[in-house]
């Protein structure tokens, strides 16, 4: 799928509830779906940290596309973590450095990407960019 | 004064708005206090009527000003019963106060092998400047801990004290834990030696009366917007013998005598220290926020919040799970704590989605939070205007909370 359609499948996913606390019911349940990181992978060197929640973030470069794994220690972190990975997971560098992301905001998790230092996805984000920049520079 | 709740509220507006569909509850009253309408009109009645540069010109707007700049700082004075208006400095906050102190405390007073001595419980900003001075300094800086229960460990902070100890720099109110410090008592102790205090009073002002005559403080430091007033004010009490010795710690306009190319003289306090134009519509909320406060009464505050704690207490415990983080007997009204094994920011943005402003995270206190070995709290602390019904709302948020997350 391009990055396009899972992203519109997501905001549909959302789209069926009003309430916030339904939606953050389903940030949990994707949270929870999130193929777990390799353990060696969870130390500094991967880190990227937030004010409060951290995020440790992993990516490989094979048969031209970029997969990435990832994960938080909270919860809620991790839901919007795994949303990012299944989006830009198994993308080719070129895609993942020209995705706008809209659907976080089409959703309404703006506020998580806001440079207020409580977590580290905005962060996270311009660093999965960065892992497709240099990816490519090297192939 | 008998305190009705909904005409206070009423004097707050901001706190009718709903969020996220559901009513506002402001509990981060530690982080920032909402004002009352007295405080903004103050500042835009300022603007509107007697806008001026004022302790310059001679015109009738600048008197007018001036007059009620000093006026301001008089009424301070006597709001924290300070011996003379002298010793009372405007700043731009708490941070800035503590700032001053250190650097021009550590500029004159601290050399190579001197010790300050702090506590592990502190905000940053009575911490980082000390720690900045002393390693100028060559000074060595030693942090006193708490006991299991939050309380400062009088024993090992007395157990520091050496012929090299040349300043105690510590909280009134710890902003994590709500503990309320023996100061007075500290104070008297350290004197007995010959060393001074300073104390960070940004969580005390708002909470109970402060009388820096009683305490013998040297210093005593806090924030305007902590205690109903805007933000950009505070202010930093010190005994007039040790500002008379400090070095200005900003110079330019305000705080000369004379000028000239070859040198310079200074002002007398307490203008020394109060470089530029000041934050005169800051002093002007400052103003109108103590004259709330007097009007309330700061007695019938501190009893009405302990209520608010007492009840919050009682209703937090009764969930399974809860560890909470500064119990001491004596402490302000707030709650820090965590829900099981629940992150901090996981339960603080539902919490926030059910409309209750809470703070997550270390709180500026990195060094407490490490000692407890965890990531962060989650605080909810409360002021004169929040209510029972609001707590019982937090309780019934934490709950939910806790089922979400099993």
């Amino acid at each position: 799928m391009t990055i396009q359609e899972i992203e519109n499948q997501l905001v549909d996913e959302f789209a069926a509830f009003d309430d916030w606390l339904d939606k953050y019911d389903l940030i949990l349940d994707m949270g929870k779906s999130l193929p777990p990181i390799d353990p060696k992978y969870k130390t500094d060197q991967f880190i990227i940290s937030g004010c409060q929640s951290k995020v440790w973030l992993h990516a490989e470069f094979r048969n031209g596309k970029v997969n990435f794994t990832a994960d938080s220690d909270a919860i809620i972190t991790k839901g919007i973590v795994s949303m990012l990975v299944s989006v830009l997971s198994g993308q080719t560098p070129d895609a993942i450095q020209s995705a706008d992301l809209s659907f976080i905001n089409r959703i309404g998790l703006n506020e998580h990407l806001s440079p207020t230092r409580s977590n580290g996805l905005a962060s996270m984000v311009k660093q999965m960019k960065l892992y497709a920049m240099v990816f490519k520079m090297k192939s | 004064m008998p305190f009705d709740i909904s005409d206070i509220r009423a004097d707050f507006p901001i706190l009718s708005q709903a969020i996220y569909k559901r009513p506002l509850i402001y509990f981060d009253n530690a982080a920032t206090t909402q004002k009352p309408l007295q405080v903004i009109n103050a500042i835009s009645d300022y603007y509107l009527h007697d806008n001026c540069n004022i302790h310059r010109g001679v015109h009738y707007l600048s008197v007018k000003a001036t007059e009620a700049f000093e006026e301001a700082r008089k009424e301070i004075r006597e709001f924290i019963n300070a011996p003379s208006t002298h010793e009372v400095v405007f700043t731009k906050g708490a941070s800035e106060s503590l700032n001053l102190v250190a650097s021009s405390f550590g500029k004159k007073f601290l050399g190579p092998g001197d010790e300050v001595i702090t506590t592990i419980m502190e905000h940053h900003s009575n911490f980082v400047p000390w720690q900045i001075i002393c390693e100028e300094k060559g000074a060595t800086l030693k942090v006193a801990n708490i006991l299991p229960d939050g309380r400062l460990d009088l024993e090992h902070l007395y157990s520091l004290i050496t012929e090299r100890t040349k300043i105690i720099a510590l909280t009134h109110v710890s902003n994590v834990l709500g503990t309320i410090n023996p100061i007075k008592e500290i104070i008297a102790y350290a004197h007995a030696k010959g060393i001074p205090v300073l104390v960070d009073g940004a969580q005390g002002v708002s909470h109970m009366k402060v009388d820096v005559t009683d305490l013998d403080c040297d210093f005593y430091c806090f924030s305007g917007h902590k205690m109903y007033g805007p933000m950009g004010i505070g202010i930093l009490y010190g005994k007039e013998k040790w500002l008379e010795e400090f070095p200005p710690y900003q110079s330019g306009g305000e705080m000369v005598k004379d000028v000239t190319i070859e040198k310079t003289t200074y002002n007398e306090l307490p203008f020394k220290f109060e470089a530029g134009t000041p934050n005169v519509e800051g002093v002007m909320g400052l103003r109108a926020a103590v004259q709330y406060l007097k009007n309330l009464g700061m007695d019938e505050i501190h009893a009405y919040e302990d209520s608010l704690l007492k009840h919050a207490v009682e209703r937090l415990s009764a969930i399974k799970d809860m560890r909470f983080f500064g119990t001491a007997p004596s402490k302000a009204s707030l709650v820090s704590f965590l829900i099981g094994d629940i992150h901090p920011f996981d339960a603080g943005t539902i919490i926030d989605k059910m409309g209750i402003a809470v703070r997550t995270g270390h709180h500026c206190a990195q060094p407490l939070i490490d000692h407890f070995g965890i990531s962060g709290t989650v605080r909810a602390s409360f002021a004169f205007y929040n209510t029972i019904e609001e707590i019982d709302k937090l309780a019934d948020a934490v709950s939910r909370v806790k089922t979400m997350f099993r």
